[in-house]
C-alpha cells in the first residue's frame, strides 16, 4: 500500500510552473533511485574488494608452490654399497632400504663442494646434507629397483632441496628467521646461495606439485596433488555417468508423464528440500548404508562418488525440470499435431531444446560437488594416501584423496611450508571450477535459445 | 536415445560392481590427528622401503578412531587406531560386544605439551599454579574463594612479565585437553591451596572439588581453540598478548615464530621430556586388530617397522620430528613380536 501512497499519488499540479523545473515529488523519486543505486554500487563494491583480498591472500600465499628447488649432483651407485653380494639380485637389493642410500647422496653433495671449490666456515657435512630433501633416497632407490644394472654406475640426478631451502628462495625463510630455526640455519642457507652461483642449485617449474603423491610432515617439498587429482577425477566421472541420466529421467517423468497427485507433489517437495540439506548429512548416509551395510571399502573413490551423485541429484532434477519447463508449449503441439506419440514428442523436439539448461545445471552441481569436502570426511577420504589408485574401474575401489580433502590435510600440517602447498592447491581447484563454469557459460551462450 | 540408453548401462554395470566388495590390500589406520604425523612420516618410510602399499591414514580424533576399531571384525573395518590417550573401558567392552577379542597396545613414545607465545614477546618462566591462578574460574584469595581477578600475568607472581593474561588452549574435544587439565590446571590447583579449599567448600568430596578446580573462567581470557595447532599459531601471531598451547612438534618446526615458556624451571625439549623432568607430557599409543594381523598383508611387518629402532628409536626419523622416544622400546619390540594382547585396564 505503501507505493500507491507514494507513487500513486495524483500529480500535484503544474499550473504556471515550467516542466523543466523539478517539483518535490519528482526530486524525491529521483533521490531514492540515486540512494539505491548507490546501495547497489556499494555492494558489488564490497563484493569485488572481498574477493581481490580472498585472491590475492592466496595467490601471494600459493603461487611459489609452482616453483620447486633442485641440487643436481652426480651419484655414483656405489656397487659396494648397495649390492653387497654382487649378484645383481633384485631381492638382495631391495634389502637396502633409504638409510643406506643417504650416504651415497652425502658423499656426492661433498664431491660437489670439493670440486667447485665451496666451503662454509663451521659447517660438517652432516648439517650440509640437511639441505637435500629427505625424498632424495626413496628417489634413488627407486630408480635403481627399477633397473638394476645401473649399480656401480654414476648418474646425475636433479634431487629436492630441503623445504627450509626451497622456502628461502620464496621468501618465506630469511637469514633472521634461519637463526631461530630449528631446522635450519644461517649457514645452511649461505651454502645453499654457494650453491646456486656454482650452478648446482635451481629452481625450476614444480611438475611434480601435479602428479606427486601426497608426502608426509617431514618433506613438504615432496607433497603434490597427484592422488587427489585422480581421486577428484574418478568421483566426477562417477558423479556424471549416474547423476545425469538418473536426474534427466525422473525430470521428464516427473514434468512430462507423472500425473498430477498428492503423491507427486510430495515428491516434488522432498527434492527442493533435499537440495538444501547440509552435505555431511549425506555423507552419514554414505558410511551408515554404503560402508557398513553394503561393505563398500573405505576411502574409496566410488562411495564418494555415490555420496556426491545423492547430492548433486536433486540440483540437476531442479536444473532440468527448469530447462524442460521453458520449451514452449507449442513446441509439443506441433509434435502431436503432425501425429508423433508424446515420447516422440519429448525425445525428437523437448529435449534436444532443453539439453543447453539441463548440461548447465550438470555441470554447475558437478563443480559444487568437486569442491565437497564435508561427506568425504565421515567415508575416510580425508586421509594421507600415498599409493596411486589402478585405473578404472579397479581404481574405484582403491583408496584415494581429493583435492579439497588435499587442501583441508595440508592447512593442519605443522611445517610452515605446507601453507603454500595448501594455497596451491586452491588455485589448481579455483582454475578446474573456472573451467567447469566456462564450459557452462559456453553452452549455455551457444546453444541456448531464446523464444 | 540410444545414447541415453547406453548411459543407463554404464550406470547398472556401475551399480552392480558396487556391491561386490574387493579384497583389500593395505593397511588402514584412523584416529589422533597428534599421532598422524608420526603415523604417516612411518608409512611413508614403510611403502618406499618394503614391498607393501603405503598403509592409508585418516585423522578423525583418537575417541572416533578407537570406535572404528571396535565397529568389528572384517575388511571394511580398520586395522590399526591412533590414539593419544589410553583407550577406556566403554571402548573396550564395545569391542568386545562386537567380537574384537584380542587388541594389541602399542606405546610409541611420548609427547610434550608446551606453552609458547610470539617470538618477540617477554620470555615466561611458569609453573602450574601460574596457569590455575591465571585461567581457574575461581581462585583463593584472602583466604576465601573469590572469582577469579587476575588480569595481568605480574598480578599473579610479581616476578612474571606485565602482560595481560590470554590463552589459547585446546577445546575439550582434544586429547590433548585432557593432559592439560590434568597435569597443569589440577596439579597447580593443589599446588597452591586451592584444591584445600574447594575440599572444604564441598564437604571434603574429592571429587567435586577436582571438577571445581578444573573449572575454567569464561570471561574471554580463556579461550578454546577447537581446530589445529595451525589455528592456535594464527591465533598467537593476530593477538601479541596471546599464550598458546602446542604440541612439542609443532613448536620445533616453528621455533623462528614462537617463544617457549619453561614450566617449573624445566625447559621442554625430546630430552627433558624422556628423563621425566619436563612435568606436562603424556604417552602416546596405538591400537591394533590382532584378529588383522595374518589377513591384511604386510600388518605384522608394519608394526614391528614402527617400534623398530630406526623409526621410534632416539635417533630415528620421529625423534628428530619431535616424539619422545621411549626408554621401554625393547620391550615393546618384544610384546609386538609376540603379539601380546592387552590386559584387562587397571
Amino acid at each position: 500500500m505503501t507505493d500507491v501512497t507514494v507513487f500513486g499519488n495524483p500529480a500535484v499540479p503544474t499550473k504556471g510552473k515550467s516542466l523543466l523545473a523539478l517539483d518535490e515529488r519528482t526530486r524525491r523519486r529521483n533521490n531514492a533511485e540515486a540512494r539505491f543505486r548507490l546501495m547497489g554500487k556499494i555492494a558489488v563494491a564490497i563484493g569485488i574488494v572481498a574477493l581481490i583480498g580472498l585472491l590475492l591472500s592466496i595467490l601471494s600465499n600459493g603461487l611459489s608452490s609452482f616453483q620447486q628447488t633442485y641440487i643436481t649432483l652426480n651419484v655414483n651407485l656405489d656397487a659396494a654399497v648397495l649390492d653387497k653380494a654382487g649378484d645383481r639380485k633384485p631381492e638382495n637389493i631391495a634389502k637396502v632400504s633409504t638409510f643406506g642410500y643417504a650416504p651415497l647422496i652425502e658423499k656426492a653433495l661433498r664431491d660437489a663442494m670439493a670440486q667447485k671449490g665451496i666451503a662454509v666456515d663451521g659447517m660438517n657435512a652432516k648439517a650440509a646434507a640437511e639441505l637435500i630433501s629427505k625424498e632424495a633416497p626413496a628417489d634413488l632407490r627407486r630408480f635403481v629397483l627399477a633397473d638394476p644394472s645401473v649399480i656401480g654406475q654414476t648418474h646425475s640426478f636433479d634431487l629436492l632441496a630441503a623445504g627450509r631451502i626451497d622456502g628461502y628462495y620464496k621468501g618465506r625463510v630469511t637469514m633472521e628467521s634461519a637463526k631461530l630455526d630449528r631446522n635450519t640455519s644461517p649457514e645452511q642457507l649461505m651454502l645453499a646461495d654457494k650453491l646456486k652461483e656454482a650452478g648446482i642449485l635451481t629452481t625450476r617449474f614444480n611438475w611434480s606439485f601435479f602428479t606427486a603423491p601426497d608426502a608426509s610432515d617431514t618433506r613438504p617439498e615432496a607433497a603434490g596433488l597427484g592422488i587427489a587429482v585422480i581421486g577428484s577425477a574418478y568421483m566426477m566421472l562417477i558423479v556424471f555417468v549416474l547423476s545425469l541420466p538418473i536426474g534427466v529421467a525422473a525430470s521428464i517423468y516427473l514434468e512430462e508423464f507423472a500425473p498430477q497427485n498428492r503423491f507427486t507433489d510430495l515428491i516434488e517437495v522432498n527434492i527442493s528440500n533435499l537440495a538444501a540439506v547440509p552435505s555431511i548429512v549425506f555423507g552419514i548416509l554414505g558410511l551408515a548404508v554404503l560402508i557398513n551395510f553394503f561393505g563398500l571399502p573405505q576411502s574409496a573413490p566410488v562411495v564418494g562418488g555415490l555420496v556426491l551423485t545423492l547430492m548433486t541429484l536433486p540440483t540437476i532434477i531442479i536444473a532440468t525440470r527448469a530447462a524442460l519447463k521453458a520449451v514452449p508449449p507449442s513446441i509439443r503441439d506441433a509434435a502431436l499435431g503432425v501425429g508423433a506419440s508424446k515420447m516422440q514428442s519429448i525425445f525428437h523436439h523437448v529435449l534436444p531444446l532443453a539439453m543447453p539448461g539441463i548440461l548447465t545445471g550438470t555441470i554447475i552441481g558437478l563443480a559444487r560437488a568437486l569442491g565437497e569436502t564435508a561427506p568425504l570426511l565421515l567415508i575416510g577420504m580425508v586421509a594421507f594416501v600415498r599409493e596411486y589408485p589402478a585405473g578404472p574401474p579397479d581404481g574405484f575401489f582403491d583408496p584415494a584423496s581429493a583435492l579439497p580433502v588435499q587442501v583441508y590435510n595440508w592447512t593442519q600440517r605443522g611445517d610452515p611450508a605446507f601453507v603454500e602447498r595448501a594455497s596451491g592447491a586452491i588455485i589448481v581447484l579455483l582454475v578446474f571450477l573456472i573451467l567447469m563454469n566456462l564450459v557452462a557459460i559456453i553452452l549455455r551462450r551457444r546453444f541456448e535459445r531464446r523464444w | 536415445m540410444k545414447k541415453y540408453l547406453g548411459s543407463c548401462a554404464v550406470a547398472a554395470i556401475l551399480l552392480a560392481t558396487a556391491g561386490v566388495a574387493t579384497a583389500r590390500d593395505q593397511i588402514q589406520i584412523a584416529g589422533s590427528s597428534t599421532v598422524l604425523p608420526y603415523a604417516s612420516i612411518v608409512a611413508e618410510a614403510f611403502g618406499e622401503n618394503t614391498d607393501f602399499p603405503t598403509p592409508v591414514v585418516e585423522s578423525g580424533g583418537s575417541g572416533a578412531g578407537r570406535k572404528k576399531l571396535c565397529e568389528g571384525v572384517g575388511e571394511n573395518t580398520i586395522d590399526i587406531a591412533n590414539s593419544s590417550s589410553r583407550i577406556s573401558k566403554a571402548d573396550i567392552e564395545l569391542c568386545a560386544k562386537n567380537g574384537v577379542a584380542e587388541i594389541q597396545e602399542v606405546r610409541i613414545g611420548y609427547d610434550g605439551i608446551v606453552f609458547a607465545s610470539d617470538i618477540n614477546g617477554p620470555e615466561y618462566a611458569f609453573t602450574q599454579a601460574d596457569w590455575h591462578a591465571a585461567l581457574a574460574a575461581k581462585v583463593v584469595k584472602d583466604g576465601k574463594l573469590v572469582d577469579n581477578p587476575n588480569k595481568a600475568w605480574n598480578e599473579i607472581r610479581a616476578d612474571l612479565p606485565a602482560q595481560p593474561i590470554l590463552a589459547f588452549i585446546p577445546g575439550t574435544k582434544h586429547g590433548t585437553r585432557e593432559v592439560f587439565d590434568e597435569k597443569v590446571i589440577i596439579d597447580g590447583c593443589k599446588e597452591d591451596g586451592t584444591y584445600d579449599a574447594h575440599l572444604a567448600a564441598n564437604n571434603g568430596d574429592k571429587a567435586a572439588a577436582t571438577k571445581a578446580c578444573m573449572a575454567l573462567r569464561t570471561d574471554g581470557v580463556s579461550i578454546d581453540i577447537d581446530g589445529d595447532y595451525t589455528e592456535t599459531l594464527a591465533r598467537v601471531a593476530a593477538n601479541k598478548n596471546g599464550i598458546g598451547v602446542f604440541g612439542l612438534s609443532f613448536y620445533q618446526n616453528n621455533t623462528d615464530k614462537l617463544r617457549v615458556g619453561t614450566m617449573a624451571g624445566i625447559m621442554p625439549s625430546v630430552e627433558t621430556i624422556a628423563k621425566g623432568e619436563y612435568p606436562v607430557s603424556r604417552p602416546l599409543y596405538f591400537y591394533v586388530k590382532n584378529a588383522h594381523l595374518d589377513v591384511v598383508p604386510g600388518l605384522q611387518d608394519y608394526i614391528e617397522f614402527f617400534v623398530s629402532d630406526d623409526m621410534a628409536g632416539p635417533n630415528g626419523p620421529l625423534a628428530a620430528y619431535g616424539l619422545v622416544s621411549d626408554p621401554e622400546l625393547a620391550k615393546t619390540q618384544a610384546a609386538v613380536k609376540a603379539r601380546t594382547p592387552m590386559g584387562p585396564l587397571n
